[in-house]
């Protein structure tokens, strides 16, 4: 068939404009190599940009004893040592390194007396380590990335949206993507290329994440033959908005906590005390999410079955200027001033843990010129990541993305793929707007929304799983046969009708993983399981597709070295 | 339950019209929440930017009542119940299709800004005071309501001599960067017409951050300006110097 396309070639070809995406380029850029960097939404708009509480980095400007050991350490603790260490290792030593740079390049965080970058407190870090700046450290990282970006020259392509890779003899050499404005297609020829495309979010009902979190990139690399792993861990974040409805998931920054905000159940209790009496509120967020889900279960919740968290104690013009998008937030959407009483809050569907599988030191999948940095990469976090541990896994493994990913190209040969591929992506594409009937891709979205919010939630068990994978399947039927209205011309049906089927590829790996691993680990818990399994501890589940269909496999954790166990023996000291 | 009528524009670059739909009003819902539901239950065509849907991404503005603004924050409940709704596109943007306009020209004009770059061994210290100064000017989310709303833009197409008060709160982010050593001043008289500014601060009225942008920004900037063109004293220094 091939309709008319237009085509691009790059070096190194990034797909997410998000923090990971952004550090790839710039550091493939500095390589020498020509970049394109392709986003979904316009540039800046990423999840990025809603990161609220910080960025962790051992830099000790206020807890001086702080160093790179305590952080790798904590990040185990709180992966339940799931993590891979040598990224956890690095990601700890590189943190303080990659927060001076983003000053050099004009981010400007908050400050101690002395002058130095202030850090905050936050679940799960044994010190005060959060470079932040108010509640809106997100934003002044992706304005300093982006704005630097597009002075050293990286070409952006806004509102395109990839949906195939293409590859040559096992190698991924291109990628084929529309541009949402016209609904015309591109094609890119790249001799390597990054994902950067953030999480899965918008599968489940009650979520922090925008439209863009379908798990797109991590299908991309499933379709094209690489690993996923560890696709059970998917992080609930304890505080969303939960009232009113059309406000239900969107965050609470865990600043809140970490300013000296105190959870309490209905009767006034405050209730981590119960759960986790040594750190209470700033315990980790897997038990912090079912904490107040069990509070609310057993019928001790708020009136829109929430807990409340309150932070009116403290002054209010302190609470509005380290909290201040948290004040303007409930005050215009939920009419609480929370310099005066409290949030009404509940968990919500907020990052992935698990995700492409990579190689530490340089980021690449199990397949040869394919990259993955970001939440869109597995490992770093275990079973559950800590609170600004995001920030600066998108700056550490970023970089080391966009330079290997560079180094890489400069080995590589020219891009070649065979055209065959093209046609078919193409026809996969435009097929929804030949299928007759009524299915909408937007009642189908709903559907697997409930099936992940009541099957595959917090708490999951193995009639729940099976059940999960039953529904799944009639949705794929229901997916193939979506047909949408109207035009090509930025069309969101069209779109979402390619969106499902990432958000279905997602959803089942998720599903089968959690089906698997018959224990309770950090952000996966299973009520016939409750309890963590040594056995499990020494194994990650893998997903790839092998002659058409999901296969899992599992696959055992790689020996730590001995220096690293002994920092993780040692105690705060 | 209750109901709502939205009359949406429907149309794209060729022209269109405002379609009315009927949606049901739940407690605390947002304009973006009804475009939603129209999406998802009676036009799935409708073109509509949003990511965040928390107002911290700057993607959903529109135009609601005549009035430009977030439809992520502006509450169904706060506007008059006993009329239709009415939701346009930004007027200051060439139209795309139904709600989403054509930004890119925003991102062109960001390109002529230079970026920070620190002053020549400079200490990096800096005091919280400053950083709070700043942060006024960073806090901006890039909606560009401002440029939509206006008049040299809105009405007077100046797109080519003027770079829109969005632009003006960025270089003022960068010019009080307390250890930036670059000078724009040339750059906002020459380049990005800063004197078209006749401050009827209709941008910080609109601003969802509630950026003092013409008192803060912009009048603070068009100082500068002067301090280094204007000022009768060094125009004769300069003249004096055959500079």
């Amino acid at each position: 068939m091939t309709t008319n396309y237009e085509t691009r070639e790059h070096d190194v070809l990034v797909i997410g404009a998000g923090g990971a995406g952004l550090r790839a380029s710039l550091e493939a850029l500095a390589q020498g190599a020509s970049v394109g960097v392709i986003c979904k939404s316009l540039l800046g708009k990423a999840h990025t940009v809603m990161a609220e509480g910080g960025i962790a980095a051992a830099m000790a400007h206020v807890d001086s004893a702080d160093n790179w050991k305590t952080h790798f350490r904590d990040t185990m603790r709180g992966g339940k040592l799931l993590n891979n260490w040598r990224m956890a290792q690095l990601h700890a030593q590189e943190s303080p390194e990659r927060v001076r740079e983003l000053e050099q390049w004009g981010a400007l965080f908050d400050r101690t007396e002395k002058g130095d970058i202030l850090q905050r407190a936050f679940g799960g870090h044994t010190f005060k380590r959060l470079c932040h700046v108010g509640d809106r450290t997100g934003l002044e990282m992706i304005r300093t990335l982006q704005d630097r970006g597009v002075q050293q020259g990286i070409d952006v392509y806004m509102e395109c949206t990839v949906t195939r890779l293409l590859t040559d003899g096992g190698r991924v050499t291109g990628a084929f993507a529309y541009w949402r404005e016209a609904g015309r297609f591109i094609v890119f020829k790249a001799k390597a290329i990054v994902i950067a495309t953030g999480g899965i979010g918008k599968a489940w009902r009650i979520t922090s994440n925008s439209w863009e979190y379908t798990g797109d990139g991590m299908a991309l690399a499933y379709e094209a033959g690489a690993e996923l792993m560890d696709m059970e861990f998917v992080q609930f974040h304890p505080t969303g908005m939960v009232w009113p409805p059309g406000v239900q998931g969107i965050l609470v920054t865990e600043a809140v906590r970490g300013e000296g905000g105190i959870l309490r159940n209905k009767a006034g209790e405050r209730f981590m005390e119960k759960y986790d009496p040594k750190r209470m509120e700033l315990s980790t967020r897997d038990v912090v999410a079912r904490s107040i889900y069990t509070e609310v279960k057993e019928g001790r919740g708020t009136e829109h079955g929430g807990a409340y968290l309150d932070i009116s104690h403290k002054a209010a013009e302190y609470v509005k200027k380290k909290l201040p998008s948290m004040y303007h937030q409930f005050k215009e959407l939920a009419d609480v001033d929370i310099t005066k009483g409290p949030m009404e809050v509940g968990p919500t569907c907020h990052y992935m843990m698990g995700g492409i599988r990579v190689e530490a030191e340089t980021a690449q999948s199990t397949i040869s010129g394919l990259f993955a940095a970001g939440e869109a990469a597995a490992g770093l976090h275990g079973s559950n990541r800590l609170g600004g541990n995001s920030l600066s896994d998108l700056l550490v493994f970023g970089r080391r993305a966009g330079l290997a990913a560079a180094e890489y190209a400069k080995r590589a040969s020219a891009s070649s793929f065979d055209n065959s591929q093209i046609d078919q992506a193409e026809k996969e594409l435009l097929a929804p707007f030949s299928n007759s009937g009524t299915e909408s891709p937007y009642a189908v979205q709903r559907d697997l929304q409930e099936v992940m919010q009541n099957l595959v939630g917090i708490y999951r068990t193995k009639e729940d799983l099976e059940k999960a994978l039953v529904e799944l399947g009639k949705l794929k039927v229901r997916t193939a046969k979506a047909s949408v209205e109207g035009s090509r011309l930025f069309n969101p049906g069209w779109h979402l009708s390619y969106d499902l089927k990432a958000m279905l590829i997602v959803s089942e790996a998720v599903t089968l993983s959690a089906l698997a691993r018959t224990e309770s680990r950090g952000a996966h818990s299973r009520i016939d399981y409750p309890n963590v399994d040594p056995v499990w501890e020494k194994k990650h589940n893998i997903i790839v597709r092998e002659s058409g269909a999901m296969k899992r496999r599992e696959s055992p954790l790689e020996a730590m070295p001995e220096d690293l166990q002994q920092i993780l023996a040692e105690d705060r000291s | 339950m209750k109901e709502a009528t939205l009359l949406v524009f429907r149309g794209d670059s060729n022209g269109g019209q405002t379609i009315a739909y009927r949606v049901p009003v739940a407690p605390g819902m947002v304009v973006l929440d009804a475009l939603h539901h129209i999406q998802g239950h009676l036009a799935p065509d409708l073109a509509v930017r949003w990511n965040c849907k928390a107002g911290k991404c700057g993607s959903c503005s529109a135009e609601v009542n005549g009035r430009p603004r977030l439809t992520c924050k502006t509450r169904m409940d706060d506007l008059p119940q006993d009329q239709p709704i009415t939701v346009l596109p930004m007027k200051s943007f060439p139209r795309i299709k139904d709600l989403v306009t054509d930004v890119s020209w925003n991102y062109r004009v960001n390109r002529k800004i230079p970026p920070f770059e620190p002053r020549k061994g400079v200490e990096w210290k800096i005091s919280q005071l400053d950083v709070d100064r700043v942060q006024e000017f960073r806090k901006c989310i890039e909606c560009f309501l401002c440029q939509d709303v206006c008049h040299v833009l809105r009405e007077h197409d100046k797109q080519e001599q003027f770079a829109g008060p969005r632009f003006f709160v960025r270089i003022a982010g960068l010019e009080m960067h307390p250890l930036d050593g670059r000078h724009r001043a040339a750059l906002l008289k020459d380049q990005l017409g800063l004197g078209l500014c006749n401050i009827t601060k209709c941008c910080t009225e609109v601003c969802p951050e509630e950026i003092r942008i013409t008192d803060n920004a912009i009048i603070p900037l068009k100082e500068r300006v002067v301090d280094e063109f204007y000022d009768p004293l060094t125009m004769l220094f300069r003249k004096v110097r055959g500079q």
